[in-house]
């Protein structure tokens, strides 16, 4: 899905240079820029307050930002009102006029335009078919479910052929199961209708499995951009590597050569950043997932001896708590398949052998502060 | 264009200018407008009228020589403490009586609440010489049970509290029923499941929990009754209060100066209790957005009919007093002649305008809803819903609100000294029609933006954002989605300025010429005169009518209801 990425001389079709936002005293963003390519579905992912919706909101013109620019096909749109700009948008309260039926808040930005009749209840048919919907044109928002009305709002948006798409927590207001399914239909139609799209999230399940890229902020600022691989497999800063997925954040030091070593174990790191010297301490990173113990020896890349302090039966896999066997007691997390843990024998205070591979550990010279028990 | 964009980065200090779009310089435009409306009609009077206070006879600035004056006269200085005992009376027996009434329609199983509750609100319909008028029918020199009062004068503070209890009555109570609507049934169970006594629970739970509603009653029937001029008017006798004392001033020794003097002396408390009001009210705010659950009360057959036995006792002197004003208009020489007629009903006969004036109040009222309702709506939306141009709008928002702190006769003592000067081009509304209708959508104008403004603020906020982004102009969305989407508000909003155009005395009194008389005005001209029986008539043709209205008022909005709003039924 990431290969959709165009050609650097084709040219981004949003450009967002040097973006500020203060609210009084309070900056709400700092200085962010970011390229987005015709077609592509960009995710803004980040906790609450993070800014990702005064991003948003700045691109549609709805609040505009105190500094920076922003350019859509080449048009420098900075300081123009959103009536002047070139989106669609879908708001988390899907904002459907109630007093209108659905055919007419479909119909509700093409009846402006002076388009003929016929041709607005043609448009307004395909739309409602395009999000599956086809029999529902005379009813009332209100007559119809969360999922439902989240449709309505998405073929309103999408009614004009904007050039770009807005979406705003679109599916945060729904039930998990909704959600789900939504996912993947909102992601399909645009692959269908190839329109640009961005939309907020604080879902990091939804970003994940709906982005071509994401767009990962925190406190104003943006933290890494990426493939939803590159983020999960290849966390550029500790705060993503903490908010995307579960972590083990390790206190080790370095030993040269990007070797790492934990509680006296020497380890190999690929994502080993180099800028530490011997001896400095460092945080290293795996997540529980990509720790190995089956086939696992004394004699394994990488091996580390622990003692299983806790074992949690989660559904599908067990999350194995660990610590290691030297004088530091590093204590650290482990996911192991059902199916893994029939074969072996864990039990709480035994020993095990278990690797940390090389290729998933990261490794940051600063001291990091992350949430203690992320899941 | 990507060109020159790469080629000058965007300096680092440099402040995005928005641009203004045509739609933003409209709405700018119409608020701005709406704006200078206030500021004639309500800031530039209010300055007039406090210069005025500071000027002797030939408008040369004396400092606060009258206001010395005024405080050196007993026969005036003695109104404030008469103002002020009035007010207290009648406040303590209005919100005890509105408590106990609220309680029994929203803590009891008793039977008819809705009827006891439409005959509460029955006041609202008449102007407030009305019931002074009844009681004069019942406890005057010839009245039918004037020895009740044992042998005190009816015409002193007497009269004026039993008046102005009926009037206000039906104000505190709406505020109570709120508040009790609002309390949270959960910490009443909470305190029956901690095994506290009902005594212990009234007194530690409903009664604290309901204090901002108390306190917000008490500052409306407060302001009420300090400013009402039209109950000490019939029944003062010679018993002065601040507000009948600005009537004297101006009308009977047409001493302006001072009638500015005791109108700035009387807006002292009203400002006072608007501000403790606004204040109470922004903390009951915080309460309201904790989840409530209402209260669902279990029968008690001793506790109900007790219940039921008060509001029959209430119900029964509310529906008393309209029934002798009603009566007392057709009886034909109370108390020598009790035949039925429609005599009285002959205003063409007598002072005070005649069935002219009936006309006139029509179209105040009329030309008042209609006007008043399209400007107030449309201000409240554009204050509520435009974007950036905040101090525009945060200025706004206050000149919507100043009216309520003006007492009516402070009001339209200022209009005569703003429209009336020599230099005022606008000079030629004076005396007309079109300034009637200013005064009163200017006097009622902040209750009714404050119902425009809840009402809108129940939109979703992005009705707006979706319209500009599907490239609709906002005046579009306006007509086809806030407009029908507000019609219970818009509809609540023209009866209650059609209503009190009708009733009102206070600030036209001033205001109306011989070609202008009103209804309301009429009833204290005949009254004055000694025609209190054709006063009673021109009331009850007032009442009737402001009934007539509310019912239409009532099948509208069940008919609009049905043909408008069809998407609120799922």
């Amino acid at each position: 899905m990431c290969e959709g990425k165009p050609m650097a001389d084709s040219g981004a079709y949003l450009k967002v240079e040097n973006l500020t936002k203060k609210f009084g005293d309070f900056t709400a963003l700092k200085d962010i820029s970011l390229e987005i390519f015709e077609g592509e579905f960009v995710c803004f992912l980040g906790p609450s307050g993070c800014g990702k919706t005064t991003l948003l909101r700045a691109i549609a013109g709805l609040d505009i930002q105190t500094h920076g620019r922003v350019e859509q096909a080449g048009l420098d749109i900075s300081g123009l009102p959103p009536s002047e700009r070139n989106f669609g948008i879908v708001f988390q309260s899907y904002a459907l006029f109630p007093n209108l039926t659905v055919n007419r808040n479909v119909a509700y930005g093409l009846e402006n335009r002076k388009t003929p009749k016929p041709k607005i209840d043609a448009k307004v048919t395909e739309l409602l078919q395009l999000v599956g919907l086809p029999e529902q044109g005379q009813k009332y928002p209100a007559q119809l479910s969360g999922g439902q009305q989240q449709r309505v709002a998405l073929a309103r948006a999408l009614a004009t052929s904007p050039g770009l798409l807005l979406l705003d927590e679109p599916l945060s207001a729904l039930d998990a199961k909704v959600r789900a399914r939504l996912r993947h239909e909102i992601k399909d139609l645009q692959l269908k209708v190839g329109v640009t799209t961005i939309m907020v999230t604080h879902d990091q399940e939804e970003a994940l499995t709906m982005a071509d890229r994401i767009v990962v902020m925190n406190e104003g600022i943006i933290e890494q951009v990426g493939t939803p691989e590159d983020i999960y497999s290849r966390p550029e800063s500790p705060f993503v590597a903490d908010f995307v997925g579960t972590m083990n954040f390790l206190t080790g030091t370095a030993a040269g050569n990007g070797n790492v070593k934990l509680d006296g174990v020497e380890l190999a790191a690929i994502g080993a950043t180099d800028s530490a010297a011997d001896g400095n301490p460092i945080t290293i990173c795996i997540r529980p997932e990509d720790i190995v113990t089956r086939g696992v020896t004394k004699d394994t890349d990488n091996a580390v001896p622990a003692v299983v302090e806790t074992l949690e039966f989660l559904g599908s896999f067990y999350r194995v708590t660990l610590h290691t066997q030297g004088p530091e007691r590093t204590e650290f997390r482990a996911d192991f398949s059902i199916n893994l843990m029939r074969d072996l024998d864990f039990f709480e205070g035994g020993n095990v052998v278990v690797s940390l591979p090389a290729d998933h550990i990261r490794v940051y010279g600063e001291a990091v502060t992350h949430s203690d028990e992320a899941v | 264009m990507i060109e020159t964009a790469a080629l000058s980065p965007p300096l680092p200090g440099h402040v995005v200018k928005e641009k203004v779009s045509r739609e933003d310089w409209i709405m700018r435009g119409v608020l701005l407008a709406i704006a200078l409306f206030l500021t004639v009609s309500i800031l530039l009077p209010l300055y007039s009228l406090m210069s005025k206070g500071f000027e002797d006879k030939d408008g040369n600035f004396t400092g606060l020589a009258n206001f010395t004056e005024f405080f050196s006269t007993p026969a005036l200085s003695y109104s404030i403490l008469n103002s002020l005992t009035i007010t207290l009376w009648t406040s303590a027996i209005v919100l005890i009586l509105a408590f106990t009434f609220a309680y029994g329609l929203t803590r009891s199983c008793m039977p008819l609440k809705s009827l006891f509750k439409g005959i509460a609100l029955v006041p609202i319909l008449m102007p407030s010489l009305l019931p002074a008028i009844a009681l004069v029918y019942f406890f005057g020199k010839q009245g039918i049970i004037s020895s009740w009062l044992l042998g005190y004068e009816l015409y002193g503070p007497i009269g004026i509290v039993m008046g102005e209890c009926i009037y206000v009555f039906p104000h505190a109570l709406t505020i109570m029923l709120i508040a009790m609507a609002m309390s949270d049934a959960r910490l009443l169970e909470a305190s029956e499941a901690l095994g506290a006594s009902k005594i212990k629970t009234f007194f530690t739970v409903t009664l604290p929990g309901m204090r901002y509603g108390l306190v917000s009653a008490f500052f409306v029937t407060f302001t009420l009754v300090i400013t009402d001029f039209g109950v000490p008017k019939v029944l003062g006798g010679k018993y002065n209060v601040l507000a009948t004392d600005v009537y004297k001033q101006v009308v009977g020794r047409q001493d302006f100066e001072m009638g500015a003097v005791v109108s700035m002396v009387l807006l002292v408390p009203a400002v006072l209790a608007f501000f403790a009001d606004r204040i109470v009210q922004r903390k009951q705010v915080a309460m309201l957005s904790t989840r409530a659950v209402p209260y669902v009360p279990k029968p008690s057959k001793g506790y109900d009919m007790a219940m039921l036995g008060f509001c029959c006792l209430v119900g029964f002197i509310i529906l008393s007093v309209l029934g002798m004003a009603f009566f007392a208009s057709f009886i034909k020489f109370w108390p020598y002649n009790m035949t039925l007629g429609l005599d009285h009903y002959q205003f063409d006969l007598m002072d005070g305008g005649g069935w002219a004036s009936y006309f006139n109040s029509i179209e105040l009222a009329s030309w008042t809803a209609v006007v008043g309702t399209i400007m107030i709506f449309i201000g409240a939306y554009l204050v509520e819903k435009s974007k950036g141009f905040k101090t525009g709008r945060n200025l706004m928002q206050f000149l919507c609100i100043i009216p309520m702190a003006v007492p009516g006769l402070a009001l339209g003592l200022a209009y005569i000294f703003f429209f009336n000067h020599p230099d005022n081009p606008l000079g030629f509304l004076y005396h007309t029609m079109p300034i009637l209708v200013i005064c009163t959508v200017t006097h009622f104008y902040t209750v009714s933006h404050l119902t425009a403004v809840t009402a809108l603020k129940q939109m979703d906020p992005e009705f707006e954002s979706v319209s500009a982004s599907l490239k609709v102009p906002f005046y579009k969305t306006f007509r086809r989605v806030t407009v029908p989407v507000c019609v219970p508000a818009i509809l609540d909003i023209s009866m209650y300025l059609f209503v009190n155009a009708m009733t009102t005395v206070s600030a036209v009194v001033f205001l109306y010429s011989p070609d202008t008389t009103l209804a309301s005005v009429a009833v204290l001209n005949m009254d004055d005169a000694g025609d209190t029986a054709p006063a009673a008539a021109m009331g009850m043709m007032i009442v009737f009518t402001a009934a007539a209205v509310r019912l239409i008022h009532s099948v509208l909005t069940r008919g609009l209801a049905r043909r408008t709003q069809a998407w609120r039924n799922r």
